[in-house]
């Protein structure tokens, strides 16, 4: 549980920061640290050098910007699981991530950024098409979440670019938004995690935005799910069968599976969870 | 008197401990310390073809790199067995394995440097050659012919085979019966899990050829002696072993481990003070793992619900080497155990240890005990059924009954006392089992899958008769020391051979002995865990420090009072037999004539000044004792437990948790209740989450707590905890072990609750942990619960 050597650098701008991933090889930015710093005393990752961006007030906390929030890359788990006005399927799912030390240093762009097949924000974020805002060295730009997260552990960030912020929209009224969750008994993280949010109009389904995560290499969006949905009332029996398309979405070959739960079970908890994240979406729709 | 005892003290020990004012192993720094650490195998199986050491050798800040010969080269001796039961084979085991690798996180080399950094960067710089062999894993499959041997002298992987209990009488027993039930099980690997790892710092002083060496152990007297008398052989008047505040033990801090070798015997090759802490992920490959039993049971009934008999055959994986008092956990604390709380006509148990690829198995909090209640218990559920009987009804009818204590089981234990009637009284009045089933049934009706499970258990306690230990195949005695001094103004140390990690000895203790000499518990401080202060004691394990321990701290005290008492007859110038020693205030007076008094200061100070003392009386005020159980106490319990699965996930929910336990006299019940809740929760931790899961070629699956799944809070209920007390009858407290019960009962209780609610599903029997995935298969396999 000791990293080999490496250095260590405090940015004290993102531009800073960004200058310092150009000018090392090899270096990794550090937040909260919860994900990078447990696999160096592994010494699974062996970066020569950290740039520490954790002190930036810049990119850290929940701005309400019209319908638009904004939530800083350093913005911790904590932090969103008690902020106001969040969707609530974010604030659900930041308060169930680890334990309270996890929620009070790890980070919101940590979190994302390392993009861990088995995360929550990630799928919650697919599912509220959050964008994100990525500095480089060649100025901002901004990615959508279907084009953010990659594969396992990889994401659309360059080697030399700072993830600033995610945005999302704050929610409508008449629409309603739930997380669901089996946990991983050990570890706290997902085997499934279903993130939903639907829009009600006229008693029909006008629009739902589904994604699942934790049993594939990357969050999934339902779309399967989503198109069942649309147009259709939102009730028991049209949840559970628009639930069930899930499997449609899910492709068996990259199921993920572990000494906790298999990929076929995982395949079968699928539309469980989601059923589940939808009849709390509807029933907070209202 | 008694002023303390029975009394819900705060743990005198907590304040420190809250602050982190507590002083570790790790804690230690000492002037010109080197820093150790150790390479391992990072395979189940393999032969060494080579070690290189010569890039870490050359890696600045490495003082020396050792490989296993180096140390033996350098005296050190193989790795003894404390419990030697008959025609037992110990392989050969030293510190740094030479030839072969034979379990993940087998040492195969040590690196001691000027920084804990340099000297596991230099881990990397060391180039060992493997050759992978073919990997054992299963303690039965490791029987067969043609299993890889793990040790080559060890044919079919055997260690040692034991066998107890009237076998003619019990295969009659069964044949008698109008039913016999049968359950092949599996007692799953666990892994310990102290909250702090295992630890070492030595230091040499040259000058003088003496060495001290700091380790995380429940029991440093035997550690000293062991390293001592078989593998460092520094004599042990030259030897100290301080084993200070220590996280957690479980059991898996008794043992004598490679690392508390490695440290002192490179602290004196380079003549430096060297320190090892071990991280985590070597926490769990390296500390003694627990359970690990695949089992072939039956137990016979008659058609009235009559238990007739139990017929046990066990094979218990001892993992690669054996470790210090392995042998003893499935013989003399298992096999022993099968009667349970029942009247049995045939009780017989036969067990064989074998080797595997695995990391060495050990005593684990319950150690053999929870084994066999998980499958004495599963049996009874199983009789239960097939009568068609309620399983409090069944386990009611045979109980052992009140009148029949002491009851000699037919697995030589003598239990000694016991109400096993008035536990499940209890039970029922606090725990509403009518009320339980009325709402399991509501549940069902509606869909739900929801159990009740509910246990009766034994433990056995305290050990042990040392003769008797001695003919089981113990390599010590199991007594223990305590040490009283009273100071001259009237303030006490007192000197225990147990050693407190957790327990609450400081406090618990400092009431015992406050209420023998009628003082303040204030004005008591306990003393343990150095043998240069403390006499020799057998440390703590296996529930013994209140029997055995207190046991000698109470007899240390009646000397205390009896010299006392002749000084005090001396200065009132009374007979000694007229002396009164009032234990409520610690003073001493003339019976009778209560203000002829002397206090407890006044005699201690005049029992050093010597001024003024009965002829031929030694001056000062110490007395010690060696207290040798007269026999194992039998502590026991009865647990209710309700769950409930989701049918659609088969998650496994616990709603709600009753335990009504027999630990005799109760010293503090706010620490009794907190070992309770605390075992039960490990004991929990088996049945649904905990599992110790090794691949086909030995590989560790579950190596770190992203994959080995703790207990956690909130994974519980609020606990309601009850007992009785019947006093054992053969120790001057009346006490009986704390520490285990709830592991024993815990695991059994879960497990018949999970079963009883799957009973319409048509499952009779799942292995445990009860995961998810497990008992949603199982569910769907099934008829669907349609019943």
């Amino acid at each position: 549980m000791y990293p080999p050597k490496f250095d260590y650098q405090r940015a004290q701008s993102v531009a800073d920061a960004i200058a310092l991933l150009g000018q090392n090889r090899d270096a990794k930015l550090l937040a909260g640290g919860h994900s990078l710093l447990p696999v160096m005393k592994l010494r699974l990752a062996q970066p020569d050098a950290l740039i520490d961006i954790g002190r930036l007030a810049g990119i850290k906390g929940i701005q309400m910007e019209g319908d638009r929030i904004v939530i800083g890359a350093l913005t911790t788990h904590a932090m969103v699981a008690a902020a106001e006005g969040l969707p609530t399927v974010l604030s659900e799912a930041a308060g169930w991530i680890g334990d309270p030390q996890v929620r009070n240093r790890g980070t919101v762009g940590g979190n994302v950024a390392h993009a861990d097949p088995a995360s929550d924000l990630p799928t919650v974020f697919t599912a509220l098409h959050a964008r994100f805002h990525i500095a480089g060295p060649n100025g901002q730009r901004v990615v959508a979440a279907d084009d953010f997260f990659l594969d396992l552990f990889t994401t659309a960030l360059a080697a030399d670019e700072v993830l600033t912020a995610v945005v999302v929209r704050a929610e409508q009224p008449g629409t309603g938004s739930g997380y669901a969750k089996m946990f991983n008994p050990a570890s706290r993280y997902a085997i499934v995690g279903a993130a939903a949010v639907v829009m009600v109009e006229n008693g029909l389904c006008k629009a739902a935005s589904v994604a699942v995560g934790g049993l594939t290499p990357r969050a999934t969006r339902a779309a399967a799910v989503e198109a069942a949905l649309t147009g259709q009332p939102l009730n028991a029996d049209s949840i559970a069968a628009a639930a069930q398309a899930v499997k449609n979405d899910l492709n068996m070959d990259e199921l993920l599976g572990d000494i906790h739960a298999s990929a076929a079970y995982r395949y079968e908890m699928a539309p469980v969870f989601v059923q589940r994240a939808l009849t709390k979406a509807a029933e907070r729709a209202g | 008197m008694g002023n303390y005892i029975g009394k819900s003290m705060k743990r005198v020990e907590d304040p420190r401990f809250i602050q982190g004012k507590g002083k570790y192993v790790a804690n230690l720094q000492l002037a010109d310390m080197a820093y150790l650490a150790v390479k391992r195998s990072p395979y189940g199986h393999a032969r060494i073809v080579n070690i290189d050491t010569s890039r870490a050798a050359a890696l600045p800040g490495v003082i020396a790199v050792y490989i296993g010969q180096d140390l033996v080269d350098g005296g050190v001796g193989a790795m003894p067995c404390g419990w030697n039961v008959p025609d037992i084979k110990v392989p050969t085991r030293y510190p740094l394995t030479i030839d072969r690798v034979r379990h993940v996180g087998d040492g195969v080399a040590a690196v001691v440097a000027e920084s804990i950094y340099t000297a596991y960067d230099a881990l990397d710089l060391i180039d060992v050659e493997y050759e992978p062999l073919p990997a054992v894993i299963d303690a039965r499959e490791a029987t067969a012919d043609g299993a890889p041997l793990v040790h080559d002298d060890l044919p079919h992987n055997i260690s040692y085979t034991w066998a107890l209990g009237n076998q003619a009488e019990t295969e009659q027993a069964l044949a008698e019966a109008d039913h016999v039930v049968e359950l092949d099980l599996i007692n799953q690997r666990l892994i310990p899990n102290a909250m702090e790892p295992r630890a070492c710092v030595a230091q040499w002083n040259s000058a003088m050829e003496e060495m001290t060496v700091w380790t995380t152990s429940q029991n440093p007297h035997p550690i000293r002696l062991l390293l001592s008398a078989f593998t460092l052989g520094i004599p042990e008047n030259k030897l100290r072993v301080i084993s200070p505040d220590v996280g957690g033990g479980f059991g898996s801090k008794i043992f004598h481990y490679p690392e508390e070798i490695i440290t002192p015997w490179i602290a004196r090759a380079i003549n430096r003070p060297v320190k090892w802490v071990s991280t985590r992920t070597e926490a769990m490959m390296t500390d003694s793992q627990g359970r690990d039993h695949v089992t072939n049971c039956r137990m016979g009934v008659m058609n009235d619900g009559t238990l007739t008999g139990i017929y046990v055959k066990t094979w218990s994986n001892q993992g690669a080497y054996i470790s210090t008092f392995a042998p003893l956990i499935p013989t003399a604390l298992y096999i022993t155990l099968l009667s349970g709380l029942y009247k049995l006509r045939g009780v017989y148990g036969e067990m064989w240890g074998t080797m595997t690829n695995t990391v060495p198995v050990d005593a684990y909090r319950g150690a053999g005990r929870p084994e066999a209640s998980y499958l004495i218990e599963r049996l009874v559920d199983l009789c239960a059924d097939t009568v068609g009987m309620d399983p409090l009804e069944i386990r009611r009818k045979n109980l052992i009954p009140a009148a029949d204590f002491p009851y000699q089981t037919p697995v030589a234990f003598l239990y000694d006392s016991g109400n096993y009637h008035g536990l499940f009284d209890k039970l029922e009045e606090i725990g509403d089992y009518e009320g339980m089933r009325a709402a399991q049934a509501a549940a069902r009706a509606e869909g739900r899958v929801v159990g009740v499970g509910v246990t009766g258990c034994i433990e056995a306690s305290g050990p042990a008769p040392s003769a008797v230990a001695g003919s089981l195949g113990s390599a010590v005695g199991f007594w223990e020391s305590g040490k009283v001094r009273v100071h001259p103004s009237g303030k006490v140390s007192v000197f225990t051979g147990s050693h407190t990690h957790g327990q609450g000895h400081e406090t618990t203790f400092a009431q015992v002995v406050a209420d023998e000499l009628g003082i303040a518990v204030e004005d008591v401080e306990i003393v343990h865990g150095d043998t240069a202060s403390v006499p020799f004691g057998m440390g703590t394990y296996g529930s013994r420090s209140a029997a055995v321990g207190g046991s000698a701290l109470v007899r240390s005290a009646e000397k205390i009072r009896e010299k006392m008492k002749k000084i005090a007859a001396h200065q009132l110038e009374a007979a000694e037999e007229d002396i009164v020693f009032d234990r409520s205030n610690g003073k001493l007076y003339v019976k009778g004539s209560p203000d002829k008094s002397k206090a407890f200061g006044d005699i201690s100070f005049a029992a050093y000044t010597a001024h003024n003392l009965p002829a031929g009386l030694e001056p000062g005020l110490e007395e010690t004792s060696f207290y040798d159980p007269a026999n194992f106490t039998f502590p026991n319990s009865a647990h209710l437990a309700m769950v409930e699965i989701d049918k659609e996930t088969g998650e496994v929910k616990l709603l709600s948790y009753y335990a009504v336990d027999d630990v005799g006299k109760v010293i503090n019940p706010l620490i009794v209740r907190g070992q309770i809740v605390g075992g039960i929760v490990q004991g929990v931790g088996q049945a649904l989450w905990e599992n110790g899961y090794y691949d086909e070629s030995g590989q560790l699956l579950s190596g770190s707590l992203l994959d080995y799944a703790m207990p956690r809070a909130d994974g519980f209920p609020t606990f309601v905890v009850d007992r009785i007390e019947t006093p054992s009858p053969h120790n001057p407290l009346g006490v009986k072990g704390a520490g285990e019960m709830g592991t024993i009962a815990g695991t059994a209780a879960i497990a018949g609750a999970v079963m009883d609610a799957l009973k319409p599903f048509g499952i009779r029997h799942l292995e445990m942990p009860y995961t998810a995935e497990k008992v949603y298969r199982a569910m769907h396999a099934s008829n669907g619960g349609g019943d």
